[in-house]
């Protein structure tokens, strides 16, 4: 007898809805959610079975016996280990406070119990990766609208033109959010796609503007100037719930769209193309404001503009636009409740700064690069430890050397995860969660045009001694005496406290995996759009009034980015479809299909290095190098050179992903604390990489 | 008479490989034998845009498939309605189903150690399902095409 559950994927943090079959207690079936993907799934999430059937994960709790990173674990009971994690955590709050303890994730639905835990301590240090991803994006959003980067959906499906900044989405794949894509294409729809190099997504482009590395901003600026010169925008719009236009028109007076070709090694005839293309088709055109953006030291102005071109479009609650990320309140309907809001606010400072000493960051998480400062400076108080839930930092995060030398100064590190992390390799415990398929999670709202509660549904008991993080958070809690603030024993005790207030019971989720909160996407009447926005002066600010009190100029005077010297490049770097990050890297059925990265160089740029495709070459700065495969290509601009992100991965158990391929972040030598200042972003795309044809490529043939 | 055929959308396809891995999940292939194959140009530039389109393929189902005969244990069968199988009980591994195919389209499952080819997902489609790899592709850009005389 087969059964269906219905639950979420988590081969990557898209998490998409699937379907899951199981017969005798295996998995034998994974679809998307037929109610909202009609079957589709990607390559990783069918590779979720090959992740169930995988040994060379964390089987049991492990405890580290030899020096940090050597790999001598002893595998304990959870009894055991959580005792002993307790232990230490009470022996450093006694000592130093239980703001010295940190935790870290990768944001997400269900981290409630992981933030609560570190709450109820009376830690205020919670983080997490964004300072390697959407940090800009958000910070930019915050500036123009007072509204957070996901406060905002893109209803891409609709809309008439789609602009995209690097944002790789077909490959740096949604799988609801590809089918909108190429919908919007079926219906005759634009895509105009703007990177350093040719993606999957650029072949589906009706226009493709091939730049030079890090001048995004320069690109945005004569796209402004070419809108506003052409009375391609929204007046009324722009007039009614904006400030700051004619700051804006007169800065950008100079950043024509000759200048902008010129900077950015594009043809203005093409660019003036575009601007008409988008006369034709605003207000449905989208200016996506980008998602993983820590990449140069302008990106926080690059997104700034895209949000403001949106602006200019007038696109904001409108079909085919940008439409206000709806709640439960929005509906009518009363939310859920989380663990976190039950629990008073801790009243110690930020160990990041973020909040006190840096006051234009959002405090939310902070950013985790900062807490690497504080770690080594014991200023403004001392770290002692470090959790990191579904947290890779060593992966996601640049230069691992220096980030290793700051963890030494910490006493107890936790990894809580799937897999070995890098990050779990280095620790002093891992705490294996139990795979996706293996357990199940809180609920959550997933907000948007049309919001809907949702939650992960366990398919099949664990195969190894692993555990879900609910669960796990919950048994620390108690030992540290702040059990009361999670008040559940089972997941069943957790969904039916989340649920109370709304008045739904689990019964509701089982049909189709969800709950929707409306039956229509929800767009605001036309007379509320001036009241939505969250700024100083309640208005769309094309110059920010908080930033302009901080001292800082939104409108920010372009600077050309440096030319690398000879022999040397940008090192850019991007995703696959079949690969999330590093965390899949060591999937059979995914390794089978990528083993491993390589290197793109252009061909001009490898004929005078006297590289050939195929060939090893050597990649170095700073006293780090690699060796890895040249992908001799047209497609790229001479100045970068690109890999997929993830691997050269080294932890020895997991033995296909082991020293395969380069991994970009090691090569980011000293860009640790090289931070967009204004949107706290990492500058990954500011360091260059010297590039050789390696003394490994064979020297002679001794075969006949 | 063939009743079946796969039709990929190029313009829907992303080449995201998922089909590959839908395929080998469905019949729970080890790493080895991949039954379809999503593969490409090289790049070309179409008015400004570097362009390439992607193809699918599995097995062709061949209207007069040299890989039946060839079988020694009769294993390698076409259906009535066209579909060119592998009956595994029956088959023993000798792999002349490859050697004589023009595209070498059989492959051997390492693990059972038997051939091993796209079947349509026969067992589906009896069913009223439509084959993993159209049932599951990200972007819905392959069909299961059910072909009508004319
Ligand atoms: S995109 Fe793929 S891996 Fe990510 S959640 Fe969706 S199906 Fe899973
Ligand atoms: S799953 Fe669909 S979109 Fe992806 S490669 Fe296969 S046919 Fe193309
Ligand atoms: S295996 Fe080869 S010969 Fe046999 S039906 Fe398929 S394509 Fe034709
Ligand atoms: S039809 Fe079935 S066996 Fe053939 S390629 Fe598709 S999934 Fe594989």
């Amino acid at each position: 007898m087969s059964n269906t559950v219905f639950s979420l994927c988590g081969m990557c943090t898209v998490r998409c809805p699937i379907r899951v079959e199981v017969e005798n207690g295996q998995v034998t079936w994974i679809e998307g959610n037929p109610h909202i993907l009609d079957g589709a799934l990607c390559a990783k999430g069918s590779a979720g079975l090959a992740l169930l059937a995988d040994d060379e994960r964390p089987q049991q709790p492990l405890i580290r016996r030899g020096g940090r990173g050597a790999g001598r674990w002893e595998g304990v009971s959870w009894e055991i280990v959580l005792d002993f994690v307790a232990e230490k955590l009470k022996g450093i709050i006694a000592r130093d406070g239980a703001r010295s303890v940190i935790l870290s994730c990768r944001g997400g639905p269900f981290i409630d119990p992981a933030r609560a835990f570190l709450k109820a301590l009376g830690s205020p240090n919670f983080t997490d990766h964004d300072s390697a991803c959407g940090r800009n994006v958000h910070h930019a959003s915050l500036s123009v609208y007072g509204l957070g980067r996901v406060d905002l959906a893109y209803d891409i499906k609709n809309t008439k033109h789609l602009v995209l900044f690097g944002r790789n989405l077909l490959e740096a794949l949604k799988v609801g959010e590809a089918n909108q894509v190429l919908d919007m294409l079926d219906a005759g729809g634009r895509l105009t796609y703007v990177d350093v190099r040719q993606t999957i997504t650029g072949l589906k482009a009706t226009r493709f503007f091939q730049v030079r590395p890090g001048t995004d901003y320069a690109l945005t600026l004569g796209m402004i100037q070419g809108v506003i010169k052409a009375g391609a925008y929204d007046q009324e719009f722009v007039s009614r719930y904006s400030t700051g236009f004619d700051q804006l028109a007169a800065f950008v007076e100079p950043y024509t769209i000759e200048w902008a070709a010129q900077e950015c090694g594009i043809k203005a005839k093409s660019l003036h193309g575009f601007i008409d293309e988008l006369g034709e088709d605003r207000p449905k055109v989208i200016f996506h404001p980008g998602w993983m953006l820590a990449r140069y030291r302008d990106s926080f102005y690059a997104s700034r503009n895209l949000h403001l071109l949106n602006v200019l479009m007038g696109n904001i609650e409108i079909k085919g636009g940008q439409i206000l990320a709806k709640g439960a309140k929005d509906c009518g309907k009363k939310g859920i409740r989380n663990l976190v809001d039950g629990i008073p606010q801790p009243t110690e400072k930020r160990a990041d700064g973020v909040g006190w000493k840096h006051t234009r960051f959002d405090k939310g998480p902070g950013l985790f690069q900062l807490f690497y400062e504080t770690m080594q400076t014991a200023d403004p108080y001392p770290l002692k430890s470090l959790f990191c839930y579904r947290h890779d930092p060593l992966t996601c995060f640049p230069d691992p050397a220096a980030q290793k030398q700051a963890l030494d100064h910490l006493d107890l590190i936790v990894s809580i995860d799937t897999h070995y992390s890098e990050f779990g390799w280095y620790s002093d415990v891992i705490l294996p969660e139990s795979v996706y398929l293996e357990r199940d999670c809180g609920i959550s709202i997933q907000k948007g045009p049309k919001p809907r509660l949702i939650y992960r549904r366990q398919a099949v008991a664990p195969r190894f001694d692993t555990k879900p993080g609910w669960w796990i958070f919950q048994q620390l809690a108690e030992r540290l005496g702040v059990g009361q603030y999670f008040p559940y024993q089972t997941i069943e005790d957790l969904w039916a406290w989340q649920l109370e207030p709304t008045g739904l019971t689990i019964a509701d989720f089982e049909q189709k995996g969800f709950v929707d909160l409306a039956d229509k996407p929800v767009l605001l009447a036309l007379d509320k759009l001036a009241n939505i926005y969250k700024t100083p002066s309640g208005k769309i600010e094309m110059v920010s009034e908080k930033l302009t009190k901080e001292g800082i100029a939104t409108l920010k005077p372009y600077a050309s980015p440096l030319k690398p010297p000879e022999g040397m490049f940008r090192l850019v770097f991007g995703r696959t479809a079949v690969n999330s990050h590093g965390h899949t890297i060591n999937n059979p059925l995914l390794h089978e299909l990528l083993p491993t990265n390589t290197l793109w160089i252009n061909k001009r740029e490898a004929v005078k290095l006297g590289i050939s495709d195929g060939d090893w070459v050597d990649v170095s700065a700073d006293g780090v190098s690699g060796v890895i495969k040249a992908k001799v290509t047209e497609f790229i601009h001479p100045e970068a050179v690109y890999c997929i992100h993830g691997f050269g991965r080294q932890v020895p158990l997991q033995s296909r992903a082991y020293h395969a391929g380069l991994s970009d972040q090691k090569l980011q030598v000293g860009l640790l604390n090289d931070m967009d200042p204004v949107g706290g972003g990492l500058c990954l795309c500011e360091g260059f990489v010297e590039v050789r044809r390696s003394s490994n490529n064979l020297k002679r043939s001794v075969e006949l | 008479m063939n009743t079946y055929l796969i039709y990929l959308n190029s313009k829907r396809c992303i080449g995201c490989h998922g089909c590959e891995v839908h395929c080998k999940t469905n019949k729970s292939l080890p790493v080895g034998p991949i039954l379809c194959e999503i593969s490409h140009e090289p790049l070309r530039s179409a008015r400004g845009v570097p362009k390439t389109v992607f193809s699918f393929r599995s097995c062709y189902h061949c209207e007069d498939p040299q890989c039946v005969p060839v079988c020694p244990a009769n294993a390698m069968q076409k259906r009535a309605d066209g579909i060119v199988h592998v009956d595994q009980e029956k088959c023993i591994g000798c792999m002349a189903c490859q050697n004589v195919c023009p595209w070498s389209i059989p492959q051997l499952n390492p693990v059972s150690g038997k051939a091993i080819k796209c079947d349509y997902c026969l067992d589906r489609v009896d069913l009223g399902l439509k084959p993993a790899c159209v049932s599951k592709c990200t972007t819905h850009a392959l069909k299961f095409v059910r072909l009508v005389e004319v």
